[in-house]
Order: C-alpha cells, then sequence, then structure tokens
C-alpha cells in the first residue's frame, strides 16, 4: 500500500474519532441543561479603551460572547490579550477607561448605569475572584469583617448577629475548618489556599447569580489549585451560577469550561465547546498554543513556538488579521481585509479565514523566518 | 563517581530570637537531601512552595550557608572551605533566576549585563569583551547589535534568554535554573525550553531544573527527585516517577496536574477522589510524628521512595 | 505584644548609658571648662589650678563621669554657672514652655497635613494637588529659621498681631484664665511657623500613602463588593494610609527638637531650646551636658515610641 493511502487512512479516523468526542461532549452539555439562548450575561461588540499620552487604544476590542446559566466559560489568553481588562469591564472596576458597546445582564444593558446602581450589581448579582489571594485582602482587617462588609452593603437588614452567623456559615461552606477562629484572623495568619476561600466566601456571601474568576489559581500550588478548583464546581452546581473564567492555562481550562473564547490582542479569535475547541481547534492561534505546552502524550523533544511577540497596546495592527505578522510563512493573501468572526459550525466561531490555510511550518519555513529576522 | 553529587545536605535557618526570647528550634529547610546528576543529564527537582527546592539550588551554588552535609562537584566539595578556596569550581556552576523582570539590573545596557560575569572572572580587553558578549548574543539568538539597549527595551522571553547568556558567558559545566519560565507566558515558555534544550546539546551543560510545574518537568528531565517540607519523598527516573509513582504524595501530586482531556473529566475526579481518600487515611503512616517524610527505601535500581515499613 | 514593648525598652538602657558617656566626653573635649568662663582671666595661675582641685576637674574621666552620671540620676546636674541656680530647677521651668509650644506644632501639623494630604492624593494630578505638592516643595526647600524670621517680622513686627518675645505677658497670675490664654497667644505664632515647614513632610507621606493604597488590589476587592467610593475611601484607603503616618509620630517628635531650638531663639521663647543655644555660647556646660542628654533621651523614647505605636496598629508586625 502506497504511504500516502496511509496518512489519508490515518486522517479519516482521526476525523471520525474527534467529530465522535465532539458529539459525546455536546450531548453531556445539552444534558446538563445549558440552555443556548437567553443568556445570563450578554456582552455585545464592547470595546474599552486605555487613555495612553494622548490617544485612546482599545484593550478589548469588539467583543461579543454570552454566558448562561450553570454555565462555565473560558477566556483563555496570555499576558496583553485583554481578559482582565474584559473582566473587570464587566464588573465595571476601570476607573479610567473609555468603555463602548453593551453588556446586557438579565436583559438590561449595565454600561450606562450610574455608579450608585452599579454598586447594586457588584457583589449583589456579580461577584469576582481574584488572582493573588494575599494582596485581594485588606491587611489590616480581620477576614470576618471583611467578609461582613459584603452582607452589610447588600443585606443591612442583617442584625450583627445573623451577619456573623451567616460570615462562619460561608466560611464552612467554603471548606475552611475552624470558622469561628478564622472569623478573627488576619489574612496574613491563613496559607495560601485558605486565603483564596476567603476570597471565594466574599465573592459568594450574597449569592451571586454570575461569577468572574481571574486567573483564581495562578498563585497556588497544584494541589491547591485542584482543590479550589474543585470547589468552584461544586458551588456552581449549588447555585446555577454563570461563571466567567479568566485563564492562561490550557489545563485549568480543560478541566473546568463548558465553552471557551480564545482571546489574542484585544480580540475574540475563536469561540467553541470545550470539547471542539480541544480536538478541533481552527484558529492558528489557538493551535499554537494548543501546540506549546508540553504534554503527558508524546515525550516531543520540541514545543511549538509562537513565532515573534505580542505587540502592546499601542503597536497593535488595527487593520486586517492580528495574528498574520507571527505566521510570516503563510501567504498573506489567506487573511481577510477585515476579519469577522465566522460561524463554522453551530456555536463554534472563528476570526479571519486564514485558518483554512494555515499550516504549522516544516524546517525549511522554519530557517526562512530567522533569515528574516 | 556523579559530575554532582549531594550528599545528606542540610541547610537549617536559626530562628529569630534575641533578649528576652527563648531559643526556638532552627526552620528545617533542608533536611538530609540526596542526589547525584550525570553530566549531560537534567535533573529536576520538584516541590510545592515551602518544599526546600529553591534552597537547595541556593546551597550548591553557595548562596545559602550549608548547615552540614557536602556537595561534591566533580569530586571537589563545596561545602568546605572558605569561598575563596574554589573561586575556580564557581564559575563552572551558574544560575538562571526565575523572574527575568527582577533580576536584570534596569540601569545595566545588555553589554554590561552579559559582561559581568566574564569581568570577575577572566581579563579581557574591552574590544575581546564586546566579541564574547556578541557571539553570545547569538548563541541565544538574538541580534548581536543589541548589546547597548537596556532591559527594558526587551520582552519576558527576551530578557530571559539574556538571563541566560549571562549564566553560560564562562562555559559553565552545571547550570541551576530556577523555576525559568514560570513567570513567562505559555508560547514564550515554548520557547525559553527549546532554547535551554538547544544550547544543553551544543555546550554539553547539566542542569538541575527547579520547578513546580510537573509538565515541564516531565518534558525537559531524566530523573526527578520530590521534595516536601526540606525532605525527598520520592526520586527516580521520569519513568518511574510518572509511569509508577509509589509515595502518596507523589501520587497526589502527579493526579492533581489538569488533564487536558475534557472527556476524562469524570474518570479523573473519581481516581483523584481515590488518591485523596488513600493519602488522608494512609498519612500517619507515610510521615513522622511531626509531618516530616520517612528515609527513602530502594524499590528499583533508579527508584527510591519514602515509604513505610510493611509488616 | 508587652514582651515586645519590655524587650524594647530593656534595648533603651544600654543606648542611654552610650549616649551619656558620649555627651560627656564631648563635653570634656571642648575647649576650656566650667571655670573659663567664670572667672576673671587675670586670676592667679595656681589658684586657678587650686579651684580645678577641688571641683574634682583634675580626676581621671571615668571619675568625673561618675561622679556626674549618679548626680544626674539623681535629679542633680549641677550648677549652671551664669543663673546660679541647680541646672534642674533652671530645665524645669522652660521644659514645661517647650513641651506647650511641642504640643501645640505637633496638634497644628497633623490639622495641616491630614486634609491637605487626603485632598492631594485622593485627587493627584488635579489641580488642587498641584498646589499642595507645590507647597510641600517650598516647605522643602525654605530653611526654618529663615520663614520664622519672615513670620515674626510680617506678623509680630509690621502686622503686630501677636507678640515677639517671652512666653507670657508680665505681670499675669499663674492659674488664671487670663495667664493661659496670653501664654497660648504668646505660643501660636511660633508654633504656626514651625508646622508649616515641618508639617510638609507629613502632607507627602501622606500623599504619597494613599496613591499607593489606591492602586492596591485590596481596593479591588472592595469595590467588587459593591462598596461606593466614599466608603472605599473611609473604610480602606483612609484607614491604611493614616496607618504609617500614627507610625511617624514618634520621629515627629525628634523633628520636633531641632525645630525648637531654633525658634525658641528667634521668637526669644524661654525653653529648653534657647537655653540650649545661649548656654553654648557662654560655655555654660553643665547646663549643655543635661540638655544634650535630655534631647537625646527624647529621640530615643520617640523612637520607642513609633515602634510602639506600629506594632499596635499593624497586625503584620505585632508578635504575640
Amino acid at each position: 500500500m502506497n504511504i500516502g493511502v496511509l496518512i489519508e487512512v490515518f486522517n479519516a479516523v482521526n476525523y471520525f474519532l474527534n467529530n465522535q468526542k465532539i458529539k459525546v461532549g455536546l450531548m453531556r452539555l445539552v444534558d446538563r441543561g445549558i440552555p443556548l439562548n437567553d443568556p445570563l450575561l450578554a456582552i455585545k461588540n464592547l470595546t474599552t479603551s486605555f487613555r495612553i499620552a494622548d490617544d485612546y487604544y482599545a484593550a478589548v476590542d469588539d467583543v461579543t460572547l454570552t454566558i448562561g446559566k450553570n454555565e462555565i466559560v473560558a477566556i483563555v489568553g496570555e499576558s496583553g490579550s485583554g481578559k482582565s481588562a474584559l473582566a473587570f469591564s464587566i464588573m465595571g472596576l476601570h476607573t479610567r477607561a473609555r468603555i463602548e458597546g453593551h453588556i446586557y445582564y438579565k436583559g438590561q444593558d449595565i454600561v450606562p448605569l450610574p455608579p450608585s446602581k452599579q454598586n447594586k450589581l457588584r457583589g449583589k448579582e456579580i461577584g469576582m475572584i481574584f488572582q493573588d489571594p494575599l494582596s485581594a485582602l485588606n491587611p489590616l482587617m480581620i477576614i470576618g469583617a471583611q467578609i461582613e462588609e459584603a452582607l452589610l452593603l447588600h443585606q443591612p437588614k442583617l442584625s450583627k448577629k445573623e451577619r456573623r452567623l451567616a460570615v462562619i456559615e460561608l466560611l464552612t461552606k467554603v471548606g475552611i475548618p475552624r470558622p469561628e477562629h478564622t472569623y478573627g484572623q488576619f489574612p496574613h495568619e491563613l496559607s495560601g489556599g485558605m486565603r483564596q476561600r476567603v476570597v471565594i466566601a466574599i465573592a459568594i456571601a450574597n449569592e451571586p447569580k454570575l461569577l468572574i474568576a481571574d486567573e483564581p489559581t495562578t498563585a497556588l500550588d497544584v494541589t491547591i489549585q485542584l482543590q479550589i478548583l474543585e470547589l468552584i464546581k461544586k458551588l456552581k452546581n449549588e447555585s446555577e451560577a454563570g461563571i466567567l473564567l479568566i485563564t492562561h492555562d490550557l489545563g485549568v481550562v480543560a478541566e473546568m469550561a463548558d465553552r471557551v473564547a480564545v482571546m489574542y490582542a484585544g480580540q475574540i479569535v475563536e469561540i467553541a465547546d470545550i470539547y471542539t475547541l480541544l480536538s478541533a481547534a481552527k484558529h492558528p492561534y489557538t493551535r499554537s498554543l494548543l501546540h506549546s505546552i508540553p504534554t503527558s502524550k508524546e515525550s516531543q523533544s520540541r514545543l511549538h513556538v509562537i513565532q515573534g511577540i505580542v505587540p502592546s497596546l499601542q503597536n497593535l495592527p488595527r487593520q486586517g488579521c492580528r495574528f498574520r505578522s507571527r505566521m510570516p510563512w503563510i501567504d498573506p493573501s489567506a487573511h481577510e481585509d477585515n476579519p469577522t468572526m465566522h460561524e463554522i459550525a453551530p456555536g463554534h466561531y472563528v476570526r479571519c479565514t486564514c485558518y483554512k490555510s494555515f499550516h504549522f511550518p516544516d524546517q525549511k519555513e522554519v530557517n526562512d523566518i530567522h533569515v528574516l529576522s | 563517581m556523579s559530575f554532582l553529587e549531594v550528599k545528606d545536605l542540610k541547610v537549617h535557618f536559626p530562628s529569630r530570637g534575641g533578649i528576652l526570647s527563648k531559643k526556638i528550634p532552627p526552620v528545617r529547610a533542608v533536611d538530609g537531601i540526596n542526589l547525584s546528576i550525570e553530566e549531560g543529564q537534567t535533573y529536576g527537582l520538584v516541590g510545592e512552595s515551602g518544599s526546600g527546592k529553591t534552597t537547595t539550588g541556593r546551597a550548591i551554588i553557595g548562596l545559602n550557608a550549608i548547615t552540614s552535609g557536602s556537595v561534591l562537584f566533580e569530586g571537589y566539595d563545596l561545602a568546605k572551605g572558605g569561598r575563596r578556596s574554589h573561586l575556580d569550581v564557581r564559575r563552572d556552576i551558574q544560575m538562571i533566576f526565575q523572574d527575568p523582570y527582577s533580576s536584570l539590573n534596569p540601569k545595566k545596557r545588555v553589554l554590561d549585563i552579559i559582561a559581568e560575569p566574564l569581568r570577575n572572572f577572566e581579563r579581557l580587553s574591552p574590544m575581546e569583551e564586546k566579541l564574547r558578549v556578541q557571539q553570545l548574543l547569538e548563541q541565544v539568538g538574538m541580534s548581536p547589535e543589541m548589546i547597548y539597549k537596556y532591559p527594558h527595551e526587551f520582552s519576558g522571553g527576551q530578557r530571559q534568554r539574556i538571563g541566560i547568556a549571562r549564566a553560560v558567558a564562562l562555559k559553565p559545566k552545571l547550570v541551576i535554573a530556577d523555576e525559568p519560565v514560570s513567570a513567562l507566558d505559555v508560547s514564550v515558555q515554548a520557547q525559553v525550553l527549546n532554547f535551554m534544550k538547544d544550547i544543553q546539546q551544543e555546550m554539553k551543560l547539566t542542569y538541575l531544573l527547579i520547578s513546580h510545574d510537573l509538565g515541564i518537568i516531565r518534558h525537559m528531565c531524566n530523573h526527578i527527585g520530590i521534595m516536601y517540607k526540606g525532605r525527598y519523598v520520592e526520586q527516580g527516573t521520569t519513568a518511574d516517577i510518572f509511569g509508577n509513582p509509589q509515595h502518596i504524595y507523589t501520587k497526589r501530586l502527579i493526579t492533581a496536574i489538569p488533564n487536558i482531556d475534557p472527556l476524562q473529566r469524570d474518570k479523573q475526579h473519581i481516581y483523584r477522589e481515590a488518591v485523596r481518600e488513600e493519602y488522608e487515611r494512609a498519612h500517619d503512616s507515610y510521615f513522622d510524628n511531626e509531618g516530616f517524610a520517612l528515609p527513602l527505601k530502594p524499590i528499583t535500581k533508579t527508584h527510591l521512595a519514602a515509604l513505610p515499613e510493611r509488616g | 505584644m508587652w514582651r515586645t514593648v519590655a524587650r524594647r525598652m530593656v534595648i533603651m538602657i544600654p543606648q542611654i548609658f552610650l549616649l551619656s558617656i558620649l555627651v560627656f566626653l564631648m563635653a570634656k573635649a571642648m575647649p576650656g571648662d566650667a571655670l573659663t568662663g567664670l572667672l576673671d582671666p587675670s586670676i592667679d595661675p595656681a589658684s586657678l589650678e587650686a579651684q580645678r582641685e577641688r571641683l574634682g576637674l583634675n580626676n581621671p574621666w571615668q571619675v568625673q563621669y561618675w561622679d556626674w552620671i549618679t548626680k544626674a540620676f539623681q535629679g542633680d546636674f549641677g550648677q549652671s554657672f551664669r543663673f546660679k541656680m541647680p541646672v534642674s530647677d533652671l530645665i524645669g521651668q522652660r521644659m514645661m514652655n517647650t513641651i506647650w509650644l511641642s504640643i501645640v506644632t505637633l496638634i497644628l501639623t497633623y490639622l495641616i497635613a491630614i486634609p491637605l494630604g487626603i485632598t492631594s492624593g485622593r485627587y493627584n494630578d488635579t489641580w488642587a494637588d498641584r498646589f499642595i505638592t507645590g507647597y510641600t516643595y517650598l516647605g522643602f526647600a525654605a530653611p526654618l529659621f529663615i520663614f520664622a524670621l519672615l513670620m515674626l517680622w510680617i506678623f509680630g513686627f509690621h502686622f503686630g498681631w501677636f507678640p515677639t518675645g517671652g512666653s507670657v505677658e508680665p505681670g499675669m497670675k499663674p492659674g488664671t484664665l487670663e495667664y493661659v490664654l496670653s501664654k497660648f497667644y504668646h505660643l501660636l505664632l511660633p508654633a504656626l511657623s514651625m508646622a508649616l515647614i515641618t508639617t510638609v513632610t507629613t502632607v507627602q507621606l501622606l500623599r504619597s500613602e494613599i496613591i499607593d493604597t489606591k492602586q492596591k488590589d485590596f481596593i479591588v476587592t472592595a469595590r467588587a463588593k459593591g462598596a461606593s467610593e466614599s466608603r472605599v475611601y473611609n473604610r480602606h484607603i483612609l484607614r491604611n494610609s493614616l496607618l504609617p503616618i500614627a507610625a511617624f509620630f514618634g520621629y515627629e517628635i525628634t523633628g520636633l527638637i531641632g525645630g525648637t531650638v531654633f525658634i525658641e531663639s528667634i521668637y526669644s521663647y524661654p525653653g529648653m531650646g534657647e537655653l540650649f543655644l545661649s548656654s553654648i555660647s557662654l560655655r555654660d556646660f553643665s547646663v549643655v551636658t543635661a540638655l544634650v542628654l535630655l534631647y537625646g533621651a527624647a529621640s530615643i523614647i520617640g523612637a520607642l515610641i513609633s515602634d510602639i505605636t506600629l506594632s499596635a496598629v499593624d497586625p503584620r508586625i505585632r508578635i504575640k
């Protein structure tokens, strides 16, 4: 048999298996009752710009995304991709940014709301978990007071005693072994994992319907990371809240997410359900990312390297495909002039047409790149 | 005789005391570590924060005082004598640091950063020095014209390569890399790891790679030591550790690595629960009264684990 | 907590002891001795030597030191050659004046610093902030004694709004309300002159603390809880920023010592500082050594107060 035929057969089998995986995966999503319409949060054409010198630069550029009830949507990207800026925009935490577009929470656009109305949402309807649990807690306040503050702001009718009881209950819920004792402790007296549990307790104090977790485990050890991820999952299952999980770690995404949005240079370049994304990603950036992590499957001697560097906010190409400069071996005509999102399968969106002609560089092309740079 | 042999290394830090305060037992950051590395190999030191992995690396290179034990480098004991006496050996061991943002002096040009070890150990004319630095920059895949730039003009990956150029400037034999990529983005991580492998072959380097990331350790290392509270819980080849972990702590660490296949979620969850239960159930027999690991016992020729007595 | 305080106090003893030796030796090293300024230069050298012998001025220094320090501990610092009265009585009178001046200065310092620092830190990079930082730069640049002279000339002599010397109107009866008011009236201008200059450090410190705290992650956490802007400021930013200010309080005392020496001389305010300068120029050594010792002890106690306040308010430093 000809070797080419073998490869064809292999590819076909592979394709079939992948599709099976996706089908199995989608079935599971449907089983879990995740609605595909009527989302909890709908972000439409959101652009968040920062002023540098005398110009505004968009850190989040025309992002459209939905999160449903009881759904975990992950946003993956490297530093500078705008993923945290997106999270802060939803929470309204940017103090000096220009925000354009719409963020519909339960059908209501929250972008134009005055600060007093936004304060009613923050911490009540939308909770947030932060990256570094040590710096996220006030070093001079006891744990109990920091959690109570969240209750005090949104449930002012609770008596002092009721608040204290509620805090103890919350601490128990997030798995803190001696809640009465921890109540009176200061943040520096707790371990990293315990601190992150406290941060989570603050975020869920008022039973929010939407939880934004910004790199919740990046600062933690791997065994603690696992515990925190399991805790977030458990809480989600109990409350049926929607979760927006911001992370750079594809492993965490694979463990947690139902759907994934990949961000590059301020834009979403690909959206798909988790099964599709990990087995049949289309956008060159997503594929490159997946290729650059060391995996257990094969002890490949070399990891894939994405050429070039992430452009800084001021140097972002505002025209054409933003990933173009990082795949110089691909014919420039493969890109759209004005890349848009294409729905290539139900729920699977890819930006730009360049995915159709993308391939990883062979040795000759790698050498050419090095000559160029 | 191995290339680097660490025998019963102990690094204890005295606890803070003073007038009117009681004597407190010292913190046993590293408490009896044995390891040996063959030339040209990569040895991975794994552990969570506070396990003593960084202190071990720093003790080998002489940045932390050794309380007891020996560090034999090509048969020469680094733990003995003053710093002066083994200056020549010191140049053969270099270090790559974790944070490329803070480990490079922002006020110095690339030329001065990379030339610093050269100036300490070799007498070169300014012309020779410049040439050497340019060669080194080329070797780490950067343009030789960059010698007059400052660190802030570079990206994280480039900075880490400058750090590596500085580490290899004296043609060392052993490089200790302490979390060399954990401050970098995934794609940049790949670049630096590939590059570390390339120069290892080119320059016949031996690596001691310290990391908390088991994925990277598996990708890079031939041998692995797993540390917990200053002691080894398990030691072996990469295949031993990942294929046949013996200690409950190792198992727990390995199962905690995120699984990239979302279809395995349920299976993985059940497996993790089983491992967690075993850990909790057997904790007391695997650790002594103070929570430290037991002495290592051989399992195969290459594989050791701190297992309890069977009986 | 109490252990830390006790430990710090124990450390203080050798500090004060060393200080006293230093003060004594420096006094000895100065040209001339206790008799030089006192006696007529035409006196017979032989009887001068006899006087020296009688006063113990020819003994080895450690013997003299021991004499001095044991007496000092009993509150006897010897006689002032100038005023012909015991040094302790002399200082006692003046000390109250200086303490009152210091307290009023401190109060004014914080009354100025806290609102200015908060405005400047909260609204940084606005015109108000630029104006306030401009003032602090002026304060750093202007020497205290020149500024004090200027204030004295403008408000004391030119407008005549404030008295230009002394600590109280002559002929007032101690204990009456008029007496107290007159005292306050006399120290207001010197205190204000000093506060306006010394406060700039505190303004700057508070400003940078607030700007620093504003960018902390836990402030974002507070906002994410839904706290209003004023609550974020009052509950989180201010509380955390005032902490270093509180810790700085002890050092503020040390700073006051230097300030009062100048201010009291300029305003001829009868306090310890004025006494100190005039005693130096007249070589009234027993007064000088006693004052230096007191000032040194005050600095050490100031540092102690700083450490204790910091450990009392900051749980991270608090030692159980």
